[in-house]
């Protein structure tokens, strides 16, 4: 287990910067993941971290060494990627014990270390069959007891649940959460999933176009969003165009021609700055609709996608659209209905107009 | 399309494939002939040819030369090839496409051209012909068909398990020889095959090449031929047919059989 420290680390493939300067810190023990869309960069640092790239520029450390000359093999990583890699000319035990192998580990205690590996993934007795033998699940599971085995210093994996289909992936999910927990192991995450991401993390960094556009919990990331581009990728967002009318000690008012004035808490208004124009941020389910008539601004509803227990609305007011989610109450609003639309200021943010200030 | 014209084509087929096993259907029957001469009639079934062959000293001398020289080529083609494929698939290095052309040029340049050329060069270094000179030239000739073979199983091996095995301790050289190896031998075998096959049948090459004195089995028969077309010609070819395909086809089979196994 150890920490793992990025020193503005950047990487070029030609004329292409796939990592601008990127100062991160992995604390011991913490699962982190990175997020963003493809291209983003984020497997580019975890190829990085793991030595299968090497930066153009700036320092790489784990556990306060920098690691940048080091080769991969003699770094005590675990990788476990997207499509398992088991060696298929390998039966199970062989695979998980292949890392062993360079580890001088006894015959005896190899084996127990397989068996121990196959009960921490839930798989025990597996050992004899061949990685086509196993579903794709299991052989994920594989994957990740070849990785930990080994008793790494960091665990990085790459997009691990993408191969696996939907109910799987969420099962797996909360037991890979589970494992990490329980062995307490360093580990970075990659994926473009935000679903995962916020249900995994202990710390999410949010990335793209090779930058850094946030770092913080899951509810950070969320409920105050950095910039327009994290609050659009994660979760369903309003962006509405803003503007700046007055800022007091703990709050700051914006007015939209949707919703009138808005007083935001600065609390979520971090990245703000100085300027006066500004995007209001309203997540789809923090908006509300209720009959006509009732509180609120009056509202189209252009279409409605049902989804059981929740509605997605989709919303005109003047010429803005906007979209609602709902939990279902008695019968869902119809289309063309007129609703009134409600919102509490406090779950709002306020953004910086493009990119980060 | 009509019936009529599918008929015809299946004709055509057919007689176009007739006409390329004929000749081979004929030196198999003609090698259990028990007639005094290398053709028809049929005069009844005999192995006598083959008792023959197999006292005839000069065909085993020269089936002795082509088979060392054929397992050498295949050892020295296969080893040179795999690491060329290496280099070319898992490598980023300047003069890449230069190289690949280079390496698959024997099959494009005409065989005698490539003979005369390593022959004036041998000249040039004032080396002698040797067998040393044939099994370059023969590793030179079957050197592109395991590349080509070996590079497109390697292409189809996906590079994470070699990622794998490196991040959990593996050396490169570990990696190659505990994963890269053992998921490219179905390919490095058939390019051992193809090389061992394609040293065994060469002539025109070998004919330039080899030193005074030393006949392969192609070049045994070529002398042969040149006398009489003798009965022993058709019982070692029967031979030589069984080599060529059934080594192949055994290969294949084996192959098959322990894929089967694993999975």
């Amino acid at each position: 287990m150890a920490r793992v420290e990025l020193k503005s680390v950047r990487k070029q493939f030609g004329p292409v910067v796939a990592v601008h300067g990127a100062d991160v810190v992995f604390e011991e023990g913490s699962f982190t993941t990175l997020l963003g869309p493809s291209g983003c960069g984020k497997t580019t640092i975890l190829r990085m971290v793991s030595g299968l790239e090497k930066p153009t520029s700036g320092d790489i450390e784990i556990g306060g060494n920098r690691i940048n000359d080091v080769p991969i093999h003699k770094r005590n990583l675990g990788l476990v990627f997207q499509n398992y890699a088991l060696f298929p000319h390998r039966t199970i035990g062989e695979n998980i014990a292949f890392g062993l192998k360079y580890r001088d580990v006894p015959k005896s205690e190899m084996a127990r270390k397989v068996t121990e590996a196959l009960d921490i993934v839930r798989l025990p007795g597996v050992e004899d069959r061949y990685p086509s033998q196993l579903s794709g699940g299991q052989q994920q599971r594989i994957a990740l007891a070849r990785a930990i085995v080994i008793e790494p210093d960091v665990l990085l994996l790459d997009e691990p649940l993408s191969a696996l289909d939907a109910n799987l992936r969420e099962e797996m999910r909360v037991e890979l959460k589970t494992i990490q927990d329980r062995i307490g192991v360093t580990s970075i995450f990659v994926t473009h999933d935000q679903s995962e991401a916020l249900a995994m993390s202990d710390k999410i960094i949010v990335m793209s176009a090779g930058r850094i556009e946030q770092v913080g919990t899951p509810e950070e990331v969320y409920n105050t969003p950095a910039s327009e581009f994290v609050a659009g990728f994660l979760g369903a967002a309003n962006l509405l165009q803003a503007r700046v009318i007055n800022r007091d000690a703990t709050h700051v008012v914006l007015e939209t021609a949707e919703f009138g004035q808005t007083p935001v808490p600065l609390s979520h208004a971090a990245t703000l700055g100085q300027s006066n124009d500004a995007k209001l941020m309203v997540r789809a389910e923090k908006l509300t609709l209720g009959p006509k008539g009732s509180d609120g601004v009056a509202a189209k509803v252009e279409a409605v996608d049902y989804q059981g227990q929740l509605a997605r609305y989709f919303l005109r007011v003047g010429d803005t659209q906007l979209q609602a989610m709902n939990m279902i109450d008695g019968a869902p609003f119809g289309a063309g209905e007129t609703v009134a639309l409600s919102m509490n200021p406090d779950a709002c943010a306020a953004l910086p107009v493009g990119g980060p200030a | 399309m009509s019936s009529r014209v599918w008929r015809l084509l299946k004709t055509y087929t057919v007689l176009v494939y007739g006409f390329m096993f004929a000749p081979i259907v004929v030196v198999l029957i003609l090698a259990f002939n028990n007639s005094q001469f290398g053709g028809f009639p049929i005069e009844g079934f005999s192995l006598r040819w083959f008792y023959e062959l197999a006292e005839n000293e000069a065909i085993i001398r020269a089936l002795r030369t082509s088979v060392t020289l054929g397992m050498l080529t295949a050892l020295i083609a296969t080893t040179l090839g795999v690491l060329a494929s290496m280099a070319l698939v898992r490598y980023q290095f300047r003069g890449k496409q230069w190289i690949t052309t280079f390496l698959i040029s024997p099959v494009l340049v005409p065989e005698t051209v490539l003979a005369v050329g390593l022959l004036i060069f041998l000249r040039w270094l004032h080396m002698p012909r040797s067998f040393g000179l044939l099994l370059i030239g023969h590793s030179i000739i079957a050197l592109p068909f395991v590349v080509l073979v070996v590079q497109a199983r390697l292409i189809g091996i996906r590079r994470d398990y070699e990622e794998a095995a490196r991040s959990l301790g593996a050396s490169p050289v570990q990696t190659f020889f505990q994963i890269t190896l053992p998921l490219l031998m179905p390919a490095v075998f058939a390019g051992a095959l193809f090389a061992f096959t394609i040293s065994f049948d060469n002539i025109t090459a070998t004919i330039f090449w080899r030193p005074s004195g030393m006949e392969t089995v192609p070049t045994q028969i070529f002398g042969m031929l040149r006398n009489s077309v003798s009965p022993e010609i058709n019982a070692l070819g029967f031979v030589m047919i069984c080599i060529t395909v059934g080594l192949p086809l055994l290969a294949g089979g084996l192959a098959r059989y322990f894929s089967r196994r694993k999975v």
